[in-house]
């Protein structure tokens, strides 16, 4: 599938090539809200709506597109900046309690109603979906600032390990934060139970009303997707990019580092209080320990195995995996069963699995399925060199590898500059 | 050849500038300064601290003790990025291009702190970010075809030849508008036809642009040709300064590259 996947965006279909991928994402997601939207009215044969009910539930579809949300600001950390972001799910984290403090009734004691979709009459703070969306993602932005201030002066290794830190402490904080001074912060493990429906207008979405809530979280896919597309192409895009390369000729270029690092960070974890917030409404609960660690390692896999930096690669990133760990693997596991009689779980092997792709994918396709087109150069030449171990076998990769890029000292390729103290006597003579 | 206006202030101006590390004094108690449309050399050794002055003046290391004046502004402790908005703008001594950005992108860089676009007016590509980019665009394409390297404009800059990322590095540098231009051995690794180009280019920039330049640079045919000043550095310390001519008679400048006595060299 990948190799199909991978073949380069071609204009057999005379589209221009930078538009295959939208233009191809579009259609793919029209497809799947009209199958939705059939199976929602029955138009389907009850032996497909089966099938896909096993193969492609709708409530997986909408899971995976909060997955692309995060994944997709994650990516602008990631893959644009080059900063080792370990702990993404502390900001889904966020948007999503953002959602259950300001959707539910866990805040009993008042009463505030603002286009919110359940009757006045319920106790707790009931504000509309979109105003909590804006304010989940304003609360991430903040944090991802006030977490980044002391963590991105930083580099790489420490970076990852302190994000990591921060990724651990928040869900840790919602875990245990049924008493904090008496102020009951998060109900503890039990979680904030059940989180309002989004309503449209004075629409409610009932709960299976599953396309268009679908149609909403794509509409917060697309917006993301569009605001990490512009700002790759200005001026803060290319600061990002420049500091992924060289922070240090960044800076002497007049790029100010923490700034544009944090923007880095703020807007990455905007897109993760979306996601979270969406999550929140998705499932219709808030629950501390769905936000672990394995979550942030599933979001870069997906960012790293999309194609780091490329917006596309990213997105097909997240679909896959999250489809192959929300049905995938289960529908597999017992299709293979029933087909060889045994009785094995392979969702069980979940990580061993996951584990393997991830070391082929390291040894055989570093730059991920869809990787944006300057990474492709260094991590494919470097990548092949790698596993072969034959310097010579590529001499386009050889060459890089002392070029500029990766930091080695070009003069090896040179000349030697003549030796000093014969030019003082040449000079004098 | 003394092109430098006598009575114009200086551009750049270090005073008993200090960096130690450690135990090790890199640079000890230099005074120094760049005159109005000047080209300033540093010589000396191999470890001499030339490249370690050079970075505590652009602010990627901090100054023990000492001051650095840019014009009349103290920009001492300035963070690198500060120090080049306000116009110091430099090169590698290990070139150090964004590699896997083209030409174009690569001088666009250095334009950040002149640009204003920020984050809202990107996203939603008002008029008046894209009138902002598109002279970006070309004042990059000005620039680059000002070095005679139009065509890397769209090359990414781990492709190119040697020369041109030298001279791209130049264009990335002057994208800042500097008022000082630092060049850390330009010419190293160029065959003698390339430095005698590339001496070319100094002289045009700073007859074309009324930059001040600051060359560290081993190659003394290209220094003594392009300098109006030599600053001869050695273990850390000044122990020259003058016109080409005063530094080629200077004992104390042979004694600091051949080391030792005199009498080693019997040429």
């Amino acid at each position: 599938m990948t190799v199909h996947l991978s073949s380069p965006a071609p204009s057999r279909r005379g589209l221009p090539r930078h538009l295959f991928w939208p233009v191809g994402y579009a259609v793919a997601a029209l497809l799947v809200f009209l199958l939705l939207f059939a199976k929602h009215r029955g138009y389907l044969s009850p032996a497909f709506s089966d099938f896909l009910q096993q193969w492609l539930s709708p409530s997986s579809i909408i899971e995976a597109v909060v997955w692309v949300i995060c994944a997709l600001g994650l990516n602008t950390v990631v893959g644009y900046a080059g900063l080792l972001d370990l702990g993404y799910v502390a900001f889904w984290a966020i948007g999503g309690y953002t959602a259950g403090w300001l959707m539910s009734e866990f805040f009993y004691q008042v009463n505030v109603h603002v286009l919110g979709s359940v009757p006045q009459a319920r106790p707790g703070i009931h504000l509309s979906f979109w105003m909590v969306l804006a304010v989940g993602a304003a609360l991430c932005a903040l944090f991802g600032a006030l977490i980044g201030a002391p963590t991105l002066r930083l580099r790489s290794d420490y970076l990852a390990l302190v994000t990591l830190g921060f990724g651990e402490i928040i869900p840790q904080v919602f875990t245990n934060g049924e008493n904090i001074g008496g102020f009951n912060l998060s109900n503890g493990t039990k979680g904030i139970v059940p989180v309002d429906p989004i309503s449209v207008g004075g629409f409610r979405l009932g709960p299976f009303d599953l396309h268009w809530k679908y149609l909403i979280f794509v509409g917060l896919a697309v917006l993301i997707a569009w605001i990490s597309l512009r700002l790759r192409e200005g001026r803060l895009g290319r600061a990002w990019l420049a500091i992924r390369e060289d922070e240090v000729a960044a800076s002497a270029m007049g790029v100010p580092l923490m700034r544009v690092k944090l923007a880095a960070y703020a807007i990455g974890a905007l897109a993760g209080g979306i996601g979270g917030v969406a999550f929140a409404t998705h499932v219709n609960s808030v629950s501390p320990e769905r936000f672990n660690f394995s979550i942030s390692i599933i979001l870069l896999a997906m960012v790293v195995l999309g194609g780091m930096g490329n917006v596309w690669g990213v997105i097909l990133g997240a679909l896959v995996l999250a489809w192959v760990n929300s049905t995938g693997l289960q529908q597999l596991g017992n299709a293979l069963n029933d087909l060889t009689g045994r009785d094995i779980n392979l969702p069980s092997y979940n990580y061993l699995i996951f584990g393997s792709v991830l070391v082929l994918m390291m040894l055989f396709r570093r730059e991920g399925f869809l990787p944006e087109s300057r990474t492709r150069l260094v991590l494919r030449e470097h990548g092949r060199e790698g596993i072969s171990g034959e310097a010579t076998l590529d001499y386009e990769a050889a060459d890089d590898m002392a070029t500029p890029g990766t930091g080695e000292d070009i003069r090896v390729v040179g000349e030697e500059p003549p030796d000093a103290g014969e030019d003082v006597r040449e000079g004098r003579i | 050849m003394t092109h430098a206006a006598v009575a114009a202030p200086p551009v750049l101006r270090a005073e008993r500038v200090v960096v130690r590390f450690g135990g090790l004094v890199a640079v000890n108690g230099v005074d120094f300064t760049i005159p109005q449309r000047g080209v300033v050399s540093m010589i000396g050794p191999n470890g001499a601290g030339k490249t370690t002055f050079f970075n505590a003046l652009t602010g990627l290391y901090q100054l023990t003790s000492g001051r650095v004046f840019l014009g009349d502004k103290d920009i001492t402790g300035l963070s690198p990025h500060r120090v080049a908005a306000l116009g110091i703008g430099r090169t590698f001594q290990n070139i150090r291009l964004f590699g896997l950005m083209t030409g174009e992108e690569n001088v666009k860089v250095a334009m950040h702190s002149h640009l204003r676009s920020g984050v809202t007016r990107t996203i939603f590509r008002t008029p008046r970010q894209r009138r902002e980019e598109r002279q970006a665009q070309e004042a990059a394409r000005d620039l680059l075809d000002y070095m005679g390297i139009g065509h890397t404009a769209d090359e990414y800059a781990r492709n190119l030849s040697y020369g041109d990322q030298r001279r791209l590095e130049v264009a990335r540098a002057l994208a800042l508008r500097p008022s000082v231009l630092l060049l850390d051995e330009p010419t190293a690794g160029m065959n003698p036809r390339e430095s005698a180009q590339f001496t070319q280019v100094v002289h045009r920039i700073r007859a074309e642009r009324g930059l001040s330049i600051l060359l560290i640079e081993h190659d003394m045919s290209v220094v003594m040709r392009v300098s109006d000043r030599i600053t001869v550095l050695d273990r850390g310390e000044k122990i020259a300064e003058g016109s080409p001519a005063e530094i080629r008679a200077d004992e104390r400048v042979i004694e600091a590259y051949l080391g030792g006595s005199r009498e080693g060299r019997a040429s």
